[in-house]
């Protein structure tokens, strides 16, 4: 890297993580360039969201670092968006879709500070963003598992960060949400900002991500989609169970896979 | 027993304010505990807190007989600082057993309260059997006398809750992200543990106040019914808590005001009963949230259900008799014979007075018309049923090709399919429908 380069948007250094004696991830080292849309891909328990936490402090890391922007993560905590996983919180809390977006504000308000009018402003503008105005008081449990992943993601907008961290936001969400929250990544990356997505959908990563970071307790390969994402990468990654996956190798080899699927079906 | 009350009395009303203001900062903090998922939390505190208050006595007692020291053994301060101790070191054993062992919080809960209770009964008995524990006066902290308080213990009582309920306010935001999604509060850089502690803490100094008015026994249900009850109410935060709180409070004061009036009944029982009171009339009849309300939703869903299911035998009866090139118009509906409630009875798992009913139902609506026992849809009726034929085989045709349409998982709550599919992708649904042949053949004349 040539010296006066800007450091990249996220490197990540050793990292092991583990979980009592037992490690479930080791060595993780790679560096993420600024402006990607990045995929982490692996199999069940690879480590993906562990490997998010880690990174954002959440779990402790048994060695290693991570640094956001070339600083330590705690420094840069108003650079971070987070996303986190949507089973991880109780949807019958009585709070509406607004005051969620709004917990995005508390960071830059700091201790005792209560949201006023602009932060309010701001997170509605944030919902719109993601479709979401007309649910603005609509209790959470009265929305749909897509409504309340795009509230989370508006929450996530409000933090204006640099690095958005989005652990699993496609899984469960309908067809419409899909289509949002990938808009919203596109957009994202235009104002040159890093997205990174733990993604599970093997199908998407290609016409989704730019970027790949593959894993499996390690890292197997990372760089740019079209080169990582290779049936040989996904073979070493998920292992024994690529039987099941060659047919979604194919499909990430064939061009349009998915509408063919589509045409199949309506014969 | 005397059923006459003194309201010029100041120690009543100071035991009713002390009450009050108790049970104010036990539901505010209760709230917050009851969300985070730790309901049970404030009933382990609140046991192993007798424990210290008995340890306090005796290491008071000692001091006096030795000559080392003599600070009474009955000061309340000392009293409670032996109790906030040994709920702090419950709190830290809770943890600990958690943390370290496979062993669930529940269950270390369920463990600490009992091995700590255990010890303080054992001590408590000891302390009464001794020669001037007879006049301890301890035993009140099973069960609280409210009007045994004298002034300065209302002091004391009423300050720390006025200052917990302060606290609260001002880290409202904090404790509701806390509650709400720890881990996003520590992404945005708040010490969540540390803010988990200093909740745990503010619980453990209501619940060691609250002692000598309610007791170690059922204190906690000042902490937990009055948000439980409160929650039934409403859906946001920022009035369940004060809700909680008025609730607590009038709970609070009712029971001091009853076991003031019925000499040597413990004040604690009544405080709890007061807010079960509260709490059984919210589990009722809250709206939405009450069990009659959801009773009444459920049953209203059934009848939807069976009116539909009705409306869409008697569609699908219609276009059975149609002529293979008949286009379905009005007239083709006029010409069908209609249907028995016999026939209707078929395939359907109904009975028939139930069916019978649902008819009549739809029949009042304007939806069914029936000449000589036999059921035809009126033209509103023809619509209705349209649009219900649709519905369901649309859904019926996304369930068939749902992996091709790009949806791996949809809203099931969503009552059409309109809304959670783009419109291209309804317009597939219904080239599909026509590829089935399931298209509705009768047609409502718009």
């Amino acid at each position: 890297m040539a010296p006066n380069s800007p450091p990249p948007a996220l490197e990540v250094h050793d990292l092991t993580v583990a979980y009592q004696r037992r490690p479930v991830l080791w060595d993780v080292d790679f560096a993420l360039p600024a402006g990607n849309l990045v995929a982490i891909v692996g199999p069940n328990g690879a480590g993906k969201s562990t490997l998010l936490k880690a990174v954002m402090g959440l779990l402790p890391a048994a060695s290693g670092w991570a640094k956001i922007h070339g600083e330590p993560v705690e420094k840069q905590r108003r650079l971070i968006g987070y996303v986190p996983q949507r089973e991880s919180v109780d949807w019958d809390f009585p709070t509406d879709a607004l005051d969620v977006v709004m917990m995005g504000t508390y960071g830059r308000l700091g201790w005792g500070r209560r949201p006023g009018a602009a932060q309010r402003e701001l997170a509605l503008k944030c919902l719109d963003q993601v479709g979401m105005s007309p649910f603005a008081n609509r209790q959470i449990s009265q929305l749909s598992g897509g409504q309340q992943q795009r509230v989370f993601l508006a929450r996530a907008l409000v933090q204006q960060a640099q690095i958005y961290f989005m652990d699993e936001p496609f899984a469960g969400v309908d067809a419409a949400t899909e289509t949002a929250i990938v808009e919203l990544l596109r957009e994202l990356k235009t104002q040159g900002k890093t997205v990174i997505v733990v993604h599970h959908d093997l199908e998407t990563v290609k016409e989704y991500f730019d970027w790949v970071v593959m894993l499996n307790m390690r890292v197997i390969a990372h760089g740019p989609a079209g080169e990582t994402f290779t049936p040989a990468n996904l073979q070493k990654a998920y292992g024994g169970r690529l039987t099941l996956l060659s047919a979604v190798a194919d499909e990430i080899m064939s061009d349009g896979g998915r509408r063919a699927q589509f045409e199949r079906a309506k014969k | 027993m005397t059923f006459s009350i003194d309201f010029s009395d100041a120690n009543l009303r100071w035991v009713l304010l002390g009450s009050m203001l108790l049970g104010i900062a036990a539901a505010t903090l209760g709230s917050f505990a009851f969300l985070r998922g730790r309901s049970l939390m404030g009933d382990a505190l609140a046991h192993a807190a007798l424990p210290g208050v008995c340890c306090a006595f005796l290491v008071a007692e000692a001091g006096r007989s030795l000559g080392w020291f003599d600070i009474g053994s009955k000061s309340l301060p000392l009293l409670l600082l032996g109790a906030g101790l040994s709920g702090v070191i419950a709190a830290w054993c809770i943890a600990a057993v958690a943390r370290h062992s496979r062993i669930k919080e529940d269950t270390a809960q369920a463990i600490i309260l009992s091995v700590f209770f255990g010890a303080g009964v054992v001590l408590l008995t000891r302390i009464q059997h001794s020669g001037a524990g007879n006049q301890s006066g301890l035993d009140k902290f099973l069960f609280g006398q409210a009007a045994s308080m004298v002034g300065s213990d209302l002091i004391t009582m009423s300050g720390v809750a006025a200052i917990l309920c302060a606290l609260t306010f001002a880290f409202y935001k904090e404790l509701k992200l806390l509650c709400f999604d720890a881990d996003f509060g520590r992404g945005l850089g708040f010490p969540m543990a540390r803010l988990d502690g200093f909740l745990l803490a503010m619980i453990v100094a209501s619940v060691v106040i609250g002692l000598q008015a309610v007791g170690v026994v059922l204190i906690s249900a000042m902490l937990i019914i009055p948000p439980a009850a409160a929650r039934f109410w409403t859906e946001k935060l920022h009035r369940m808590v004060p809700l909680a709180a008025l609730l607590g409070g009038l709970s609070g004061a009712l029971g001091a005001l009853f076991s003031a009036l019925a000499p040597r009944m413990p004040t604690g029982p009544l405080i709890v009963l007061a807010a079960t009171a509260f709490f059984v009339f919210s589990l009722l009849f809250a709206p939405r949230r009450g069990v009659l309300a959801r009773l009444w939703l459920l049953l209203s869903t059934r009848a939807l259900v069976r009116r539909e299911n009705a409306l869409r035998d008697v569609f699908e009866a219609t276009e059975a008799s149609l002529s293979p090139h008949s286009d379905g118009n009005k007239t083709a509906v006029e010409a069908f014979p209609g249907i028995s409630e016999d026939e209707l009875l078929i395939g359907r798992r109904s009975d028939a007075a139930t069916l019978r009913a649902t008819l009549s139902q739809l029949q009042k609506k304007g939806l069914l018309q029936m000449q000589t026992g036999r059921w035809r849809l009126t033209e509103a009726g023809l619509r209705a049923a349209y649009e219900i034929v649709r519905r369901h085989r649309l859904w019926k045709m996304f369930l068939m090709y749902e992996t091709s349409l790009g949806a791996q998982t949809v809203d099931r709550d969503a009552d059409a399919v309109e809304h959670f599919l783009t419109p291209a992708a309804v317009s597939q649904l219904e080239l599909l429908l026509r590829e089935h042949d399931l298209e509705p053949r009768l047609k409502p004349i718009s």
